[in-house]
């Protein structure tokens, strides 16, 4: 695979924060660029702001063309007038991650000094972040955005962690939270997937100990093998099968062979060239660097940590309304971790509803059209304001 | 709202803190919270009934009796309601003994297996009754723990809960004229409806 360089970052659309911030590893971070989008208008009492938390490798372009991609934004089905997430009813605020790739500060960023000067990107050298330093992030844009108090926070996987860290660390500033197909912590086996993605990078030649930038490449095949295995714990047994089957690809160069020979090299089940596309194309948009910060911010959550591992701890007397929503063939965030924060936080007598959507499509669900979902978010968005008096 | 939850809405005070297992459609939450300023939250073992409730914007998450009241610290509500389903639990003392835990208060309904066209019925044809409230055959009912009246009466007075108020309801929920005596509601009483209190509550 030859080393395509990811496409110009361009100029998000974002805010400065020259102060900074502390982050939880101890080192000072400054400045801190959070690049966001906004949909919809706020109102004059300004009560009307949805925070939505993007997954991974998502970005803040939730609901419009995505500028590197030129492709629709990654929730628009869910994000817009009319839809559940009613933009002319709510003011939808989406942030790139602290860490990121997409405009918010990461380890693509120059490096300054105190003057504001500097010439060489982080890389490596990026300081270890985790879930609350990019809620931290993400809270200090909101209320540069003049929003004291949010209406909801929704997201999905590393969005539910984003949501469930807001929760816990500003529960008087929102009303209502959903986390979605998320764990109140990241499992052993999800650490494991994570780790098997940061070795593959690690093995691509074109890697430099993180430097690649200075050798003009992009360890484009590491990062690429790292997306296709993560693509597949985000589908389910279920919807492989239905999608491809055992099907083999047709060779174009050769119409009398009925099947594409039977190398080893080349693509021949239609299920790997489907997932060789999802790496390549994810290596024009998304930065290596970024993947393995990430990574390890996933791999550090775990909510309970701070209160001796007793999560109901971390909401006791939270007036915050909880929807938990879980899909019923996600195998990296299953029901039954979404089952374990229901339960912490009944017993924290939290206001929480749960719902299992059933569904054969895996993790990836909650991005797919699934019409109890989207019934389920809408209805939930609409009891919160009815119980706050702003229906 | 069905007669008998119109019934039970009755019994809790306007502002307290609810829990209906067994919530179904919502149809009682939904009330308690509009009609009577209650925070009133419900578990439902049915996931279809469950997307239904949040979709229309309440709180209920899925769970049953047997395996979910544990989780709920003590006295977090004021009333604990489960209708039309101690019958059908797997250890129904348990069930009562979490739902006095969690509530000051706690609200049940049952059908009453006292019934006369069941005695009737089971003596005359020897075979299980099967009635318009008790419609699934022995292998297949989800009800494996009938009782009647009386036996609910003697586990109160075992468990030393205090019972504050009871009546018994004819299927559609009407009150029935049973009240003064247990031995005739048991007799002519479809279903039963009760509050309890805790121990050293009366």
């Amino acid at each position: 695979m030859n080393s395509t360089a990811p496409l110009d970052v361009g100029d998000h659309q974002h805010a400065t924060f020259p102060e900074g911030l502390d982050l939880e590893c101890g080192v000072h971070l400054a400045p801190v660029d959070v690049a966001y989008r906004t949909y919809g208008t706020l109102s004059a009492k300004r009560d009307n702001a949805i925070v939505v938390c993007h997954a991974f490798t998502g970005d803040q372009y939730v609901a419009d063309i995505h500028p590197l991609t030129g492709k629709p934004g990654w929730w628009g089905r869910m994000v817009g007038p009319g839809r559940p997430i009613d933009t002319n009813r709510f003011f939808v605020i989406c942030m790139n991650v602290l860490g990121g790739c997409m405009g918010s500060t990461g380890p693509r960023s120059l490096r300054t000094d105190g003057k504001g000067n500097g010439t060489e990107r982080w890389g490596t050298d990026f300081p270890p972040i985790t879930i609350r330093d990019m809620v931290r992030a993400q809270h200090m844009l909101v209320r540069h955005l003049g929003i004291e108090r949010l209406f909801a926070v929704v997201g999905g996987s590393m969005g539910g962690m984003q949501v469930l860290e807001w929760a816990v660390t500003y529960p008087h500033m929102m009303l209502a939270a959903m986390p979605i197909a998320t764990a109140p912590y990241h499992s052993a086996q999800n650490i494991a997937f994570n780790e098997v993605g940061r070795q593959s990078i690690f093995a691509d030649p074109d890697w430099h100990g993180g430097r690649y930038w200075q050798q003009g490449v992009v360890p484009a095949r590491g990062l690429a093998v790292a997306r296709m295995m993560a693509h597949i714990t985000y589908l389910s047994e279920e919807a492989l099968t239905r999608k491809f089957g055992r099907r083999v690809r047709k060779d174009p160069s050769n119409a009398q062979a009925p099947e594409a020979s039977l190398s080893m090299f080349s693509d021949v089940f239609e299920v790997e060239s489907y997932l060789r596309y999802q790496g390549s194309a994810f290596v024009r948009r998304f930065d290596a660097n970024s993947y393995l910060t990430i990574t390890r911010a996933m791999d550090w959550f775990d909510l309970a940590a701070e209160h001796d591992g007793e999560l109901p701890a971390a909401f006791a007397g939270t007036p915050v309304r909880f929807c938990v929503v879980s899909f019923s063939s996600d195998w990296l965030f299953p029901t039954s971790s979404a089952r374990y924060l229901v339960r912490a936080l009944n017993q924290a007598a939290a206001n929480v509803s749960f719902v299992e959507i059933d569904t054969d499509k895996g993790h990836d669900s909650f991005l797919l059209d699934e019409p109890d979902f989207d019934r389920t978010v809408r209805g939930f968005l609409c009891g919160v304001a009815e119980h706050a008096g702003l229906a | 709202m069905r007669l008998d939850q119109r019934l039970i809405a009755d019994m809790i005070e306007p502002g307290t803190r609810v829990l209906d297992i067994g919530s179904g459609d919502g149809a009682l939450i939904d009330h308690l919270f509009r009609m009577r300023g209650c925070d009133a939250r419900g578990i439902e073992i049915d996931m279809r009934e469950v997307t239904r409730a949040v979709a229309h914007g309440l709180p209920v998450v899925h769970g049953d009796a047997d395996h979910d009241l544990a989780h709920y610290p003590d006295g977090a509500f004021d009333y604990v309601v489960l209708q039309r389903t101690l019958q059908a639990v797997e250890r129904p003392r348990e069930v009562l003994r979490q739902m006095l835990r969690i509530g000051r208060h706690a609200i049940v309904s049952f059908p009453n297996f006292g019934h006369w066209q069941l005695r009737l019925m089971l003596l005359f044809s020897g075979r299980m009754p099967m009635t318009s409230v008790w419609n699934t055959q022995w292998y297949e009912t989800p009800n494996i723990h009938p009782c009647t009246i009386r036996d609910f009466l003697a586990l109160c007075q075992e468990e030393g809960y205090c019972v504050q108020k009871w009546m018994a309801v004819d299927e559609d929920g009407e009150r029935a004229p049973w009240r003064r005596s247990i031995r005739l509601a048991n007799l002519f009483g479809e279903q039963a409806l009760f509050l309890l209190g805790r121990k050293g509550d009366c």
